[in-house]
């Protein structure tokens, strides 16, 4: 494979704008803090590729398919997590078994409303999420329980040099690689996001293919709030909220196309780390909250004029 | 105005279209002067669409001229897709074509102009000028967007092209609609009449102009044809040879599929025909769905389908040539449910060569092929997996003559193997092919052929309303 | 076809009515003027942002930016407006055109409108972030008074939700270009086949969405007399859900501004009425959500019902 070739994968522009970021933020301490710099960068950036991989899975579903209940179900599987927990040790499986129990459960309602209702997805994660929001509400009470020692340590420990939290955020990310390039599900995700009519008619079974994308997408959700509420030491009920904006923008400019049919788990990666690491660069070169956002969402936006552009026919 | 009053408006020299490699219109000379009431007929993909495209603008012609001496005001086309606005009422929608209608106050005209323009064609049609759209029938659409065709819309209509606009309304109403042309013609209007009755056209038409292969292979006036002339103008004679080989099949076995009044037995090419349009489609469509699932996929499904509108049924855009060719036949050859890539590739390759796919390698991606071996990859998903029923929707549009021959050969080799073909196309020569023919019009099965039967002249027949719209 | 499948006004009507009736039951005192701009007061910045998103839904797209530009705008009131009117007025124009812009870009680039307007959601939040970095300002003095008046008969805030659903009715419903703004919802190839140049239409429909965002902005400045970067984040969701309440649909340009005006202040009822019910305000949020999956619901049966008809 030539370098042009290389070049012209999408994923690698995103790891390329990490790099860039990463070494404009060390320009500025002259190569100081570079190892916590990266150890941060994949301790943040695990919460957002998790929750970025289910969302690309969504979206590779083509147009219109997207799952806007992300932070809800991320608070409500954490908060029901820790509730059952309780801070007692051992628990942890325990808590990880409800926190997926939740993120099954999301998932297929949202794909019920969805497949029974003919509510478009949009509408339906957005109404369904207002109710998570409030079980989470109704069953945290406002108290922040701490997660047990040994799940806390985990979450904030490292293994070889790595965050564990990017260890789980890698082992999924090598799963869905695998199931996407490799196993038939995966094809048949892919064949549904370019034309599901054609799909449909090569005789594969899209409305499955749809529920597992909208149930995974949930788990996943589940999983990094778990791991996000034993990180930072207990669940806020507004623990998620940034994850919503986050999971879309890591998926597009992680290279996924948006018009479906084309996912890209390397380039989640790399914008997961790509978002946190332009956040620190322009924090360490003073710039305010302001400046950040505007620079986030005009990247977001040329990028999909890029993307746009460069598609056949367009 | 001042020019001469019998000027034409528009006249047409040498025009043709391509597209790419085909050549939709092949030089057309027409010329519809004001009074005339054209009659177009002809088969599937003669060029009455691209002939009309060319005259309301959609098109400009890849060579040749169109002209209008007056100028192109006035020169209305009612489309044969349903084109208004399903949101918006029937007053709303004559506004979007009359930017005229401005204004506090627009309504009261629009509503005027619209009700007289209904009564005018259609006298006690009933239709309110403040329904919507989607609260009417399919009739009582095509109804409006027919008078918004002859409606003044701040001028006068000089020129009205009706594609087909009789295929959605009753008997009675369709009368009221060519009396209204008769009167519009004799007012001096001008309308080319597109229809597949063909009682209407002697009824309408002061001349009938016949295409075929996108040229006009006969116009005179209405008086100069027979109704069978007219259908010997627009066919031409069956090869004999593929009757023969049709004859020369064994009997074949037990009816292994039967649904939207189509039956079909074991070994058996059975054939669905008429004009494009009147539901054989659908019908098939329909039928595939009903024989798989939205939830389940086996490892061994009962039907497979080929896909003729390849962009909007068959091709998987993105894919390589290879993932396009293994996309029906991946739960069988899978192990623990990941794709099995080596006999996948093996797979692949046989049928590239088998069907003869032209390209270097498989991995290349689908649309790096020409239309006609995108359509041998549709065919080689198809025949590569086992399924007993093979369901074909118009595969051959955009083949090449050679590729038919061969994949004719094939769909005989696998029918005598025991395979179950349903062959739906708009060519009356690959439906002379087949066993048993099913005729459709206006979404009904008009009439069943089998062996001797199926002639061209039969299924035309069957596919033109012969007897006088009454 | 049934009647309430023809006449799509007559369930966010009946909804309203009911949630009314039943407030008033539980809490009779609120059956005063009084008690009326109490219940509504916070309707007329809602019912605006509602509409800026109908504009949008009616040409088939949607807007995750309304929130972060609601928010923007009541920034820019609180400051420049307030401090130096001229530059406040220019600033507030300028958004409404870039609003006009993003629509043609959208179009013509046959760019996702959820991906693009969720990039700008970020662009607005940054930008009042920078105009207010802290939450602060002050309204303008005669916004102040206009939004606080006391109209005879009827509350400020009843009087403000006939007066915005009349105008944009006359607008998006009687009004030629309404009408073609709708039919590029409902065909647009149609439309441009009439000779229309559905760019220009597109960006005519974000400009209005623009222009009814800035008059949300100001509104709720008018109401909270100071701003803050986040102020309107949540009117996002509850536009988005209003004009689905007040009988829109997300494709084929079916909108009403009467209802959509209805389905905000029925939003915004719901919240009192929940809070008068003594739930728990654990289930208040929660709560919008069963209704509008209850409303989607009745829709859905409905519809079946008059396609079975």
């Amino acid at each position: 494979m030539t370098l042009l070739q290389r070049l012209s994968r999408p994923w690698i522009w995103a790891w390329l704008a990490a790099a860039l970021a990463f070494a404009a933020t060390l320009g500025l301490t002259s190569g100081r803090g570079a190892g916590e710099l990266a150890y941060a960068a994949l301790s943040f950036g695990a919460f957002a590729a998790i929750v970025g991989m289910g969302q690309m899975l969504v979206i590779t579903l083509g147009p219109g398919n997207v799952d806007l209940s992300i932070p809800a179900t991320m608070t409500l599987a954490a908060t029901l997590a820790l509730k059952v927990m309780s801070t007692d040790p051992g628990t942890a499986l325990l808590g990880l078994g409800v926190a997926l129990a939740v993120g099954l459960g999301t998932g297929l309602a949202n794909f019920a409303l969805i497949f029974l209702l003919r509510l478009p997805p949009i509408i339906a994660t957005l109404a369904a999420s207002l109710i998570y929001q409030s079980l989470a509400i109704w069953s945290n009470r406002g108290l922040r329980i701490k997660p047990p020692p040994g799940l806390a340590d985990f979450a904030t420990g490292r293994f070889l040099g790595l965050p564990n939290v990017a260890w789980v955020g890698l082992a999924l990310a090598l799963i869905v690689w695998v199931v996407l390039e490799r196993s038939v599900w995966g094809r048949w995700l892919l064949a549904a996001g370019q034309n599901l009519r054609a799909a449909r008619l090569a005789g594969m079974p899209v409305e499955a293919v749809r529920a597992a994308a909208y149930v995974t997408v949930a788990v996943f959700a589940a999983l990094a709030g778990y791991l996000l509420a034993s990180f930072s030491g207990g669940a806020a009920l507004n623990m998620g909220q940034e994850y919503l904006l986050m999971s879309i923008a890591v998926v597009v400019i992680g290279g996924t196309s948006i018009a479906g049919g084309n996912s890209n788990v390397p380039g989640v990666w790399g914008a997961a780390l790509f978002m946190f690491l332009v956040v620190s660069m322009l924090n360490s070169y003073g710039a305010g909250a302001g400046v950040r956002n505007v620079l986030t969402g005009t990247i977001i936006i040329a990028i999909v004029i890029a993307a746009s552009t460069r598609r056949p026919g367009a | 105005m001042t020019q001469n009053a019998n000027a034409p408006v528009v006249t047409l020299t040498e025009a043709a279209k391509h597209f790419g490699a085909v050549r939709a219109l092949d030089g057309v000379d027409l010329s519809v002067a004001p009074g005339d009431c054209v009659g177009l007929v002809g088969h599937n993909g003669a060029g009455k669409s691209t002939l009309v495209n060319l005259i309301n603008g959609s098109f400009a012609p890849s060579s040749g001229q169109v002209a209008f001496p007056g100028g192109a005001a006035g020169v209305r086309s009612v489309f044969q897709e349903l084109s208004l606005c399903p949101n918006l009422t029937v007053a709303e929608n004559l506004r979007i074509s009359h930017p005229g209608l401005k204004g506090p106050g627009w309504r009261r005209p629009a509503r005027a102009e619209i009700c007289a323009a209904l009564d005018a064609v259609f006298p006690g049609h009933g239709i309110a000028a403040d329904a919507e759209v989607d609260t009417l029938s399919i009739a009582e659409r095509q109804m409006v967007e027919i008078a918004i065709g002859f409606a003044p819309r701040g001028g006068q209509a000089r020129l009205v092209i009706l594609d087909e606009p009789t295929s959605a309304l009753d008997a009675g109403i369709a009368d009221q609609l060519l009396a209204h042309v008769k009167r519009f013609c004799a007012q001096g209007g001008a309308v080319i009449f597109i229809s597949h009755m063909l009682g209407e056209i002697f009824e309408v038409a002061t001349r009938i102009v016949v295409l075929k292969d996108g040229r006009i292979v006969a116009e005179r006036p209405a008086a100069g044809f027979t109704r069978q002339g007219l259908v010997d103008a627009m066919g031409h004679v069956a090869t004999e040879e593929a009757a023969r080989e049709a004859e020369s099949r064994p009997p074949p076995g037990a009816v292994v599929i039967a649904a939207e009044g189509i039956e079909a037995r074991r070994g058996e090419i059975v054939g669905l025909s008429g004009l494009a349009g009147h539901g054989q489609a659908a019908a098939l469509a329909r039928l595939y769905l009903s024989q798989s699932s939205d939830w389940r996929a086996g490892r061994a499904p009962r039907a497979v389908f080929v896909a003729g509108d390849r962009p909007r049924d068959g091709v998987l855009p993105l894919w390589s040539i290879l993932r396009n060719i293994t996309a029906s036949i991946l739960p069988r050859d899978a192990r623990r449910g990941m794709v099995d890539r080596d006999r996948e590739r093996t797979v692949a390759e046989e049928w590239k060569r088998r069907i003869g796919i032209r390209t270097d390698d498989l991995s290349n991606p689908i649309l790096s092929l020409s239309g006609g071996n995108q359509q041998k990859v549709l065919f080689a998903r198809a025949l590569a997996s086992d399924a007993p029923v093979v369901v074909m929707d118009d595969p051959m549009r955009g083949v090449d003559v050679g590729t038919k021959q061969d994949v004719y050969a094939m769909i005989r080799a696998e029918a005598a193997a025991g395979r179950t073909f349903l062959w739906y196309s708009t060519e009356t020569e690959e439906v002379c092919q087949c066993d048993r023919v099913f005729v459709f019009r206006n979404h009904a099965i008009s009439a069943e052929l089998a062996g001797d039967q199926i002639t061209e002249e039969r299924i035309l027949q069957a596919s033109f309303e012969m007897q006088e719209a009454s | 076809m049934s009647f309430l499948a023809r006449h799509r006004i007559v369930l966010p009507v009946v909804s309203l009515a009911v949630l009314l009736a039943l407030t008033f039951w539980m809490q009779p005192r609120a059956m005063s003027y009084f008690g009326l701009n109490l219940l509504f007061n916070l309707a007329v910045p809602i019912a605006l942002a509602t509409i800026a998103q109908m504009m949008i839904i009616m040409v088939n797209d949607i807007d995750l930016s309304v929130g972060a530009f609601v928010s923007l705008v009541a920034c820019v009131t609180a400051t420049f407006l307030n401090d130096a009117p001229l530059l406040g007025l220019l600033i507030l124009a300028a958004l409404i055109l870039s609003y006009a812009a993003m629509g043609a870009v959208i179009h013509a680039l046959a760019l996702p409108a959820i991906v693009v307007t969720l990039g700008m959601s970020f662009v607005w939040g940054g930008l009042a972030l920078f105009i207010l970095p802290t939450p602060g300002g002050a309204a303008p003095g005669w916004l102040r008074t206009l939004m606080t008046v006391k109209p005879p008969v009827m509350p400020m805030a009843v009087v403000a939700a006939i007066l915005i659903a009349a105008v944009t009715h006359l607008l998006v419903i009687r009004s030629g270009i309404g009408t073609v703004l709708r039919g590029v919802g409902g065909n647009s190839r149609s439309v441009a086949r009439a000779g229309w140049n559905v760019t220009a239409l597109k960006a005519l429909a974000y400009g209005l969405a623009g222009l009814f965002g800035v008059l949300a902005g100001m509104a709720l400045v008018g109401l909270t007399t100071s701003a803050d970067a986040n102020i309107a984040l949540r009117y996002t969701l509850l536009s988005i859900a209003g004009v689905i309440l007040g009988g829109g649909e997300f494709t084929g340009g079916k909108v009403s501004p009467t209802g959509a005006v209805i389905g905000a202040l029925t939003l915004t009822l719901a919240a009192s009425f929940l809070s008068f019910m003594r739930l728990s305000p654990d289930w208040q949020i929660g709560a919008q959500g069963a209704i509008l999956i209850l409303v989607l619901t009745a829709r859905l049966v409905f519809a079946r019902r008059g396609g079975a008809a």
